[in-house]
């Protein structure tokens, strides 16, 4: 009897672990079409030889990764050195990142906590309204911002006629343009999950503290922004790693001199110029950067909540 | 009021919500040293006026004045007062320790200051082993009770306590009323409790403000309040008793004469200026009747029920005229005390001075 039981029972959950397979295969289909695959293709090419027209020859080589990091001349027969160039852009792209990411979550934050302190009716309405400019398109947008920044726009014009200034200021082609860009395209990103964490927030704590003395600052600082960090830090990651690889804004917004490393790769595959083994190494490294960067901010956000709760 | 030593004065406060009107025009005074509950049902106003001294609402009219300094303009960050919240409000991201060091460091003091008075406060409320902790990590009463020490840590004026009770369990709760009482007169500072649970503010209180409505009902010591009640909202939210209709017969010295609807006269102490004819109430506690075999008597009525309480049997017995009074008698293991079974015909004795008359 006991026997006969034991088996009924494994039996039952091979059963439900073939349905439980089952009912995963959605998850991993969509895993591995959209997130693997492509990566997957990109990692190959990066290792491929370049077709001059664009496209590839299946033929392997280390020259894409060669070429972004290291000078070997015209013809390729110089002793390496090492090629600052790309490196250059990297670096320029991921302070431009910071700065929008920075300059988002300054404006956010207080924006975030706006809306979470509005009556639960009025909320939603807030929510709705920051959304609305991303039902338009991201392109017709920065172009948008290319005509309000422009010398002879209505920014400009706005602030000749209040006196401010005697001049037009430059600000299309300039890194400030490509920051305002970033921090258009991307502040929802910062607002919606700090606002849901705000929205979660046990507003007694802001009085339990206003009670031990706390002023209103000491109380932003020592016990909301503690209690709401996941949904800064998702906001952070949100802004961050998009506007890393962004192109519309440097391209349409800063001009040539403020090359992004979107940019760079997109000009690779893009007509016949391109080189798409060297675009599909770009591209590997930034990924490579952008989840170096996220495990260091999962392993601080882990330590942080081990500390939590000893 | 300057020079007053009471430790809270409330003057003429008023509390508006739009059109909504909160709390009617309160005063009252909180002595130095007491134990003080504001008690009534939820909705009564007497949350709103704690956190009116707090400082978390806005006065609309009136003043507070604490030893004698108006506070009612201050933030509640420069008010020298603590309270414990009814859901605790501890700080989840810091431990035990922080969480009862975060008011002495906003005073000021130093860390290791500040860490030593934490540890006493822990050691007072028996707590001093989870101090590196965190909130989560804690029963409810457990919670509470650091809730109370974060409060106390600070050395308030006076501690404001928000049904600090309500989220536990009843035994947890009996435990806490002793260890709270024991806690103000061991730190001798003034308490203000509030609480819709009559039985706790009983049990705790030095003295008691019953609230209804936004309104100041009564104020007294327990006793007090129990057995003088000023009208019958205080006399029926304050333990339980039997509230007659009755009309004022004569008035003789103190003595007043009141007659039921059904014709039986009852005598109690005149209080107010109700004259002869007037339409007033009578308030009757059931353990001061008591039940005898019927004698033909005008107080004779018929047992319609029997209910059972642990420590006694309320019996429930109609008069003539439709008039129902409820009588306790107390459980007794000797077995003096007879129960009725229902339909039998008893004779209630009321005990002299049991009746309180009340005009409102």
């Amino acid at each position: 009897m006991a026997g006969a039981a034991a088996a009924g029972g494994s039996v039952r959950s091979e059963t439900y672990a073939s349905a439980r397979n089952w009912l995963l295969l959605p998850s991993w289909a969509v895993l591995g079409i959209f997130v693997l695959a492509p990566v997957a293709m990109m990692l190959v090419y990066s290792f491929l030889t370049k077709e001059f027209r664009g496209g590839v020859i299946w033929e392997f080589t280390l020259s894409a990764y060669d070429q972004f990091f290291f000078d070997r001349g015209l013809f390729g027969d110089e002793p390496a050195r090492i090629e600052w160039t790309y490196i250059l852009i990297f670096w320029r792209s991921i302070w431009q990142a910071g700065l929008a990411t920075l300059l988002a979550l300054l404006i956010g934050f207080p924006t975030a906590y706006f809306i979470a302190t509005r009556p639960a009716h009025t909320r939603t309405v807030w929510v709705f309204l920051i959304t609305i400019p991303y039902w338009v398109n991201l392109l017709i947008r920065t172009v948008s911002m290319k005509f309000l920044l422009r010398d002879q726009g209505p920014l400009n014009d706005f602030l000749l006629w209040t006196g401010l200034i005697d001049d037009p200021v430059r600000i299309i082609n300039t890194n400030a343009a490509v920051q305002i860009g970033l921090f258009y395209s991307y502040l929802p990103f910062m607002v919606l999950p700090i606002y849901a964490s705000v929205e979660r927030y046990n507003f007694a704590l802001s009085e339990a503290a206003a009670d031990l003395y706390a002023d209103k600052w000491t109380t932003l600082r020592r016990i909301v922004v503690p209690s709401v960090r996941p949904g800064i830090v998702a906001g952070c990651i949100l802004v961050f790693v998009p506007s890393l690889g962004a192109f519309l804004a440097p391209d349409l917004l800063g001009g040539a001199k403020n090359f992004m490393i979107g940019s760079l790769i997109e000009e690779q595959f893009k007509g016949n110029a391109g080189n798409w083994p060297f675009g599909a190494a770009a591209s590997m490294i930034l990924l490579t950067l952008v989840l170096i960067i996220l495990v260091f901010l999962a392993r601080q956000q882990a330590r942080a909540e081990r500390e939590a709760t000893p | 009021m300057p020079g007053s030593r009471n430790a809270i004065d409330v003057r003429n406060a008023v509390k508006r919500y739009g059109s909504f009107t909160a709390l009617q025009s309160i005063t009252l005074s909180i002595r130095d040293n007491e134990f003080f509950t504001l008690l009534g049902p939820s909705g009564c106003g007497k949350t709103t006026l704690l956190r009116m001294i707090a400082g978390f609402e806005e006065v609309t009219e009136g003043e507070i004045f604490l030893f004698g300094d108006e506070i009612e303009n201050l933030p509640p960050h420069q008010r020298p007062v603590n309270t414990v919240f009814q859901n605790y409000a501890l700080f989840p991201h810091m431990t035990i320790e922080q969480n009862v060091m975060f008011g002495l460091e906003m005073r000021g003091r130093s860390k290791e200051a500040a860490r030593k008075k934490a540890g006493e406060m822990l050691e007072l409320v028996q707590l001093a082993q989870f101090s590196a902790r965190k909130p989560s990590q804690l029963s409810g009463g457990q919670q509470q009770r650091v809730a109370l020490a974060r409060a106390l840590a600070p050395e308030p004026k006076v501690l404001l306590l928000d049904e600090p009770l309500s989220a536990l369990d009843l035994k947890l709760r009996q435990a806490m009323r002793s260890e709270l009482k024991s806690i103000q007169r061991e730190t001798g500072i003034t308490f203000t409790f509030v609480t819709h649970d009559q039985e706790e503010a009983l049990t705790m209180s030095d003295r008691i403000a019953v609230m209804s409505a936004g309104r100041l009902q009564q104020l007294g010591e327990a006793r007090d309040i129990y057995e003088r009640p000023v009208n019958r909202f205080v006399a029926d939210f304050i333990g339980e008793t039997n509230l007659l209709d009755a009309r004022l017969e004569a008035v003789d010295a103190s003595v007043a004469t009141c007659r039921l609807a059904n014709g039986l006269t009852l005598e109690c102490d005149a209080i107010g200026n109700a004259r002869p004819g007037a339409d007033v109430h009578l308030s009757i506690r059931p353990e001061r009747m008591t039940l005898a075999t019927a004698n033909g008597g005008p107080w004779q009525g018929t047992v319609k029920e029997n209910i059972f309480v642990g420590t006694d049997v309320q019996t429930v017995v109609q008069l003539q005229g439709g008039i129902e009074l409820t009588v306790r008698t107390q459980n007794s293991a000797v077995g003096v005390a007879t129960i009725f079974d229902p339909g039998t015909e008893v004779v209630v004795d009321v005990e002299a001075g049991a009746a309180r008359m009340l005009e409102d």
